[in-house]
């Protein structure tokens, strides 16, 4: 395990390092010290490493991540895991706005609570928050899941394309073009892989599904005056 | 951006630490605004007196025998302490309205940055910690304070557009975010009789609270209905005479954090803002939902 400290090191040097290994590395396993709440620790990391961050974390924790496995022990700032390829980021705390924003693969886990606009626009990453998230979530999601097992705020899945949200508690109301979609077997299948994944003993059962209407983002002829 | 910091006092034995804490939690903020910065400072005051904090560009020349000339124009005693361009005049309670008046007429390019029993609002052109130490930020202390460091975007980088803006006596309001039609605000409320001095968004967003609370709302009142009359991003967090409110727009993308330990509450612009303080570790941290006026006072 290398020890890195934020405070006396600085952040330009830790993620110098992180970027310098590749992967054939022998030094997987990273522990950084003294974060306070600084802004984008371990982004871009494009090897298998395993980051494990002592603190809260600012801006940007753990963006366009490749392939590593970053882990917040305590609550990230604004973008944790922004634009994710692979790989994994768990946040032990709560995650503020924007969580998972654009991501396209990997697996993010916020043992919290995720602010406003979690997962906007994401492209394919999953994503599993143990307590509730803000409003506008999943706002123009266009692939992937988003698993919530607490509350959704305002205006889940707003103008959504193919991504799944499976909520499990409370839905204080759906964005446009968001409706309550039938729970298939294969969805069942799905979200028990995904809460298995995150490490979580939630029974699918439990949850809805809910996704695109599909009337919003095809042009539809008869709207053609309202253009 | 700017950054705003907050720090309300639940444990006394802190109080003469306050400037130490906000002056850290404030130029911990310089990135987010680096132009210029303020702070709010409710220290101790005397019952039946009033303290008028002013400024002046041209401090030697209007604030050194403004006190005597203040006095006798509005027939009481007046004291004054110096602090770098501004000082803090010290008189009867009664007298506040008369004595703004005088000081306008006496001195007008004196600005009068706050009123009340034991408000003081400091603010300047400069880096954070610059302006901390102009005004000797670190020895101040009081029962709760405001800072904002402040990154222009839509009017110049002046003192008058700098924060904390006074909204009342012993209020002030401090602002994260860009009001969008503060210029047909700004005409409605000059329109009705309101004093607005600078071209800056949140003059308009402070006047515009005042303006409703002298026509009878309470400052919870006045700022539930700025969320339907002020179109656009804010985080404000506003001081009152016995504590502080935090108050964020529907969409809430302007950033903020509460830290609330038995000792203090605390509000960031970022988690950074309150790593220093004691016990932050173990602190409840969250953040304020949106639409939703949160207090705290004594």
């Amino acid at each position: 395990m290398q020890t890195y400290d934020l405070a006396e090191k600085g952040l330009r040097g830790l993620n110098s390092i992180l970027h310098a290994q590749d992967e054939e590395t022998n030094q997987t396993s990273w522990e950084v010290v003294n974060p306070r709440g600084s802004h984008a620790i371990a982004v871009g990391l494009d090897a298998p490493l395993e980051v494990i961050v002592k603190g809260s974390t600012g801006y940007y924790c753990a963006g366009m991540n490749q392939g590593a496995t970053i882990t917040v022990e305590g609550s990230a700032g604004p973008g944790v895991a922004e634009n994710m390829m692979s790989g994994s980021v768990v946040v032990e705390g709560d995650a503020s706005q924007y969580a998972g924003a654009t991501g396209h693969g990997g697996l993010l886990v916020i043992k919290g609570n995720a602010s406003s606009r979690c997962g906007i626009s994401m492209k394919g990453i999953d994503i599993v928050v143990h307590g509730n998230v803000g409003h506008m979530s999943a706002f123009m999601a266009q692939a992937g899941n988003l698993v919530v097992c607490g509350d959704a705020g305002d205006a889940l899945g707003d103008s959504i394309y193919e991504a799944r949200l499976f909520v499990r508690g409370s839905v204080k109301s759906l964005g446009a073009d968001c409706v309550e979609k039938e729970m298939r077997p294969e969805h069942v299948d799905i979200l028990k892989g995904l809460l298995d994944r995150a490490d979580l003993h939630a029974r699918p059962e439990e949850f809805r599904r809910y996704g695109s209407a599909r009337k919003l983002y095809n042009f539809d002829v008869d709207n053609v005056a309202d253009y | 951006m700017c950054g705003i910091v907050g720090l309300f006092l639940k444990d006394k034995e802190l109080e003469p630490k306050l400037g130490e804490m906000l002056t850290q939690m404030l130029t911990t903020m310089s990135d987010r605004g680096p132009d210029s910065a303020g702070i709010a400072i409710y220290g101790r005051g005397k019952r039946g007196k009033a303290k008028l904090t002013v400024q002046s560009d041209q401090p030697d020349q209007d604030l050194g025998d403004l006190a005597p000339e203040l006095g006798q124009a509005i027939g009481t005693e007046v004291g004054i302490r110096r602090v770098d361009t501004h000082a803090v005049l010290e008189l009867a309670a009664a007298k506040v309205h008369a004595a703004r008046k005088a000081v306008r007429e006496l001195r007008p390019g004196i600005r009068v940055m706050s009123d009340g029993e034991v408000i003081e609002i400091y603010k300047e052109v400069g880096l954070p910690k610059d302006v901390a130490d102009r005004f000797d930020l670190s020895r101040m202390e009081g029962t709760h304070g405001i800072g904002h460091t402040r990154m222009a975007t839509e009017s110049a980088v002046t003192t008058e557009g700098a924060h904390p803006y006074s909204t009342g006596a012993d209020q002030c309001l401090v602002h994260n975010g860009s009001l969008s039609n503060h210029n047909d605000l700004r005409r409605k409320l000059m329109r009705k009789g309101a004093r607005i001095e600078s071209m800056n968004d949140t003059e308009v967003g402070a006047a515009y609270l005042t303006w409703k609370m002298q026509n009878g709302a309470s400052l919870g009142e006045a700022l539930d209905s700025s969320l339907e009359d002020l179109d656009g991003f804010f985080t404000f967090v506003v001081g009152t005479k016995d504590g502080f409110g935090v108050l964020r727009d529907p969409i809430a993308c302007k950033p903020a954090v509460m830290g609330e330990t038995s000792q203090y509450v605390a509000f960031g612009s970022e988690y950074r803002a309150l790593v220093s303080l004691p016990g932050i570790e173990d602190a409840s941290v969250w953040e304020p939902e949106p639409a939703t006026v949160y207090f705290w006072s004594h």
